[in-house]
């Protein structure tokens, strides 16, 4: 890691965000350890949607007045800094979705029944959220098509040594997380799409915690596919991305039907649209462009790497503390190669009671499965605990999670 | 230091009563809490008169799950099936005693929804319901 790169305060960035300046009860401030879940809100986000509705709200793209011009230009300009973010080729690449999960649905929906056949096989990982799992079960049912998991080791990472074998059957797509929202595990996405490629299989990545938290480039991360939310990247919920390779996506039918999404309609037929809009049907989430728009300018002031560098710090330094409190078990790989995600378990206490004891000192951590089933029954858990930092979380929200952790221990001891 | 892991809700979560299974039983069910992953497992036997004779329940899951599941096998002793199925969502809190959030509520309520599913099971009817 290179702590050369962090270039901004964490501490002074507080500050940005009004929701971590409330308290949680009287006298008890927020310790906000859950934006792995969704991520809390700077003032130009807020502000932004709040002057959006104050003075230029209205539909996008068939008004000729002067707010509906308005308010295409700034809708539209949403698209054009999440192009620019993710360093996309063309905003026709990038199409707009309620969230991650449905960026994903979408290919699976479109893409998905327009190309696998019975017997094609769909492989993804052991590591997925449901939202990278579901989507494909329901099209595997649907088409009689085959899964191939790729398995996850003890120490919480890719087992790729069966990965030449898994790739010589008739696969079609490849589909993996980039960032593991439970181990924190960061994917060689890159290796992992050329080999797909070289087996003739398209790539979806997951980039729900990824593009949040670290530099992604479409332009060299390889996939074909990528997905991810508005909301855990400081913008706000009800908004999504799909980016997909231009080539693809001109190829694939429409998803949901309706305004917008259409060229021409007649009594009993339509002709599309032209990308992105042939994916948007519908008035789609306007004040969440501009939002995101907003979101996206904030974290570039900041810098993606330090943004990345500061998760790092943290995290490590969670995982040491956490590690020094006797029977907690900390989930995946090294600090070092994991992004700001720390899921542990603390033994003879259930995930629920730790994070129910940790909110009477309003520290908010997620306990369950966290969308991740079948990765908590690799490691034979029901449940875990999970921490997880952004670019406003500071060491002193660490020693306050251990700090109650010990209450904790003390209480069900 | 609060309420909802007050000392009797503690007492029952280490020290569960009625704990294991019950082999043969009058009935049994079995579900889970796919929130939280929690599983539990309840059988019963019943005695001439249809009440409950004895009662044991298995399984895993948080404090609140598991000492709602142990009082409750406490207080269903010499209880009738019909009493059983009578049973609501107030009794299981009452016998807690602490507030809890819809969250929570779904942990508390776990025991009793495995038991009158079981009990209603009996003679093949379905539960209605109430949360």
């Amino acid at each position: 890691m290179s702590t050369a790169l962090k270039t901004f305060s964490a501490a002074e960035r507080r500050a940005d965000f009004p929701i971590l300046t409330r308290e949680v009860r009287p006298g008890v401030p927020l310790v906000y350890l859950d934006s792995a879940a969704t991520s809390q809100k700077p003032l130009p986000v807020i502000e932004a949607i709040d002057h959006y509705y104050r003075y230029s709200n209205a539909n996008v793209h068939r008004g000729i007045h002067m707010l509906a011009e308005e308010a295409t230009a700034l809708y539209e300009d949403g698209r054009e800094k999440v192009k620019r973010f993710i360093n996309a080729a063309s905003t026709k690449e990038v199409i707009f979705t309620r969230n991650t999960t449905e960026a994903i649905n979408l290919v699976a929906y479109s893409w998905g029944r327009a190309n696998i056949r019975p017997g094609d096989v769909i492989v993804y990982t052991a590591m997925e959220h449901h939202s990278n799992l579901v989507p494909w079960q329901m099209l595997a049912a649907e088409k009689g098509a085959r899964i191939v998991v790729i398995p996850v080791t003890d120490g919480g990472e890719l087992d790729l040594s069966t990965l030449d074998d898994i790739l010589a059957q008739s696969q079609r797509i490849v589909c993996l997380g980039h960032m593991s929202n439970v181990l924190g595990t960061i994917n060689p996405v890159t290796e992992i799409a050329a080999r797909a490629h070289a087996a003739g299989a398209l790539v979806l990545v997951d980039a729900a915690q990824s593009v949040p938290h670290l530099p992604v480039d479409v332009k060299t991360l390889g996939a074909d596919f990528i997905a991810f939310s508005g909301h855990k990247m400081c913008g706000p919920t009800g908004i999504g991305v799909l980016w997909g390779r231009q080539a693809l996506l001109e190829e694939m039918p429409p998803f949901m039907g309706g305004g917008d999404m259409i060229r021409r309609v007649y009594l009993t037929e339509f002709k599309p649209n032209e990308l992105p809009y042939k994916f948007e049907a519908g008035t789609p989430a306007i004040a969440e462009s501009v939002a995101l728009g907003a979101a996206v300018d904030y974290l570039t002031s900041l810098g993606m790497g330090a943004i990345q560098a500061h998760e790092r710090e943290i995290v490590t330094y969670a995982m040491d503390r956490l590690e020094e409190v006797p029977g907690v078990k900390v989930y995946g790989p090294a600090a070092d190669r994991r992004g700001g995600v720390a899921a542990f378990s603390l033994e003879g206490v259930h995930p629920h009671d730790v994070a129910q004891v940790l909110d009477r000192d309003g520290i908010a951590i997620r306990a369950g499965h966290h969308c991740a089933m079948p990765l908590h029954d690799r490691y034979g858990l029901p449940a875990t605990s999970r921490a997880s930092f952004y670019l406003y979380n500071v060491p002193e929200e660490v020693d306050r999670l251990i700090d109650g952790l010990y209450k904790v221990k003390k209480l069900f001891g | 230091m609060d309420d909802m892991y007050r000392e009797v809700i503690l007492d029952h979560y280490k020290n569960p009563r009625n704990k294991g299974t019950l082999d043969p039983h009058d009935f049994s069910y079995e579900d889970e809490n796919p929130l939280c992953g929690d599983k539990l497992r309840i059988d019963v036997r019943l005695d001439d008169e249809q009440r409950v004779k004895e009662v044991a329940f298995s399984g895993r899951g948080c404090a609140i799950s598991q000492a709602s599941a142990s009082m409750l096998t406490e207080a269903i002793i010499g209880k009738t099936v019909d009493e059983v199925k009578q049973m609501n969502k107030d009794d299981i809190l009452d016998m807690l005693g602490i507030e809890l959030g819809p969250v929570r509520l779904k942990c508390a309520l776990l025991s009793l929804k495995v038991l009158k599913a079981g009990a209603y099971g009996l003679e093949g009817q379905q539960p209605h319901d109430e949360d």
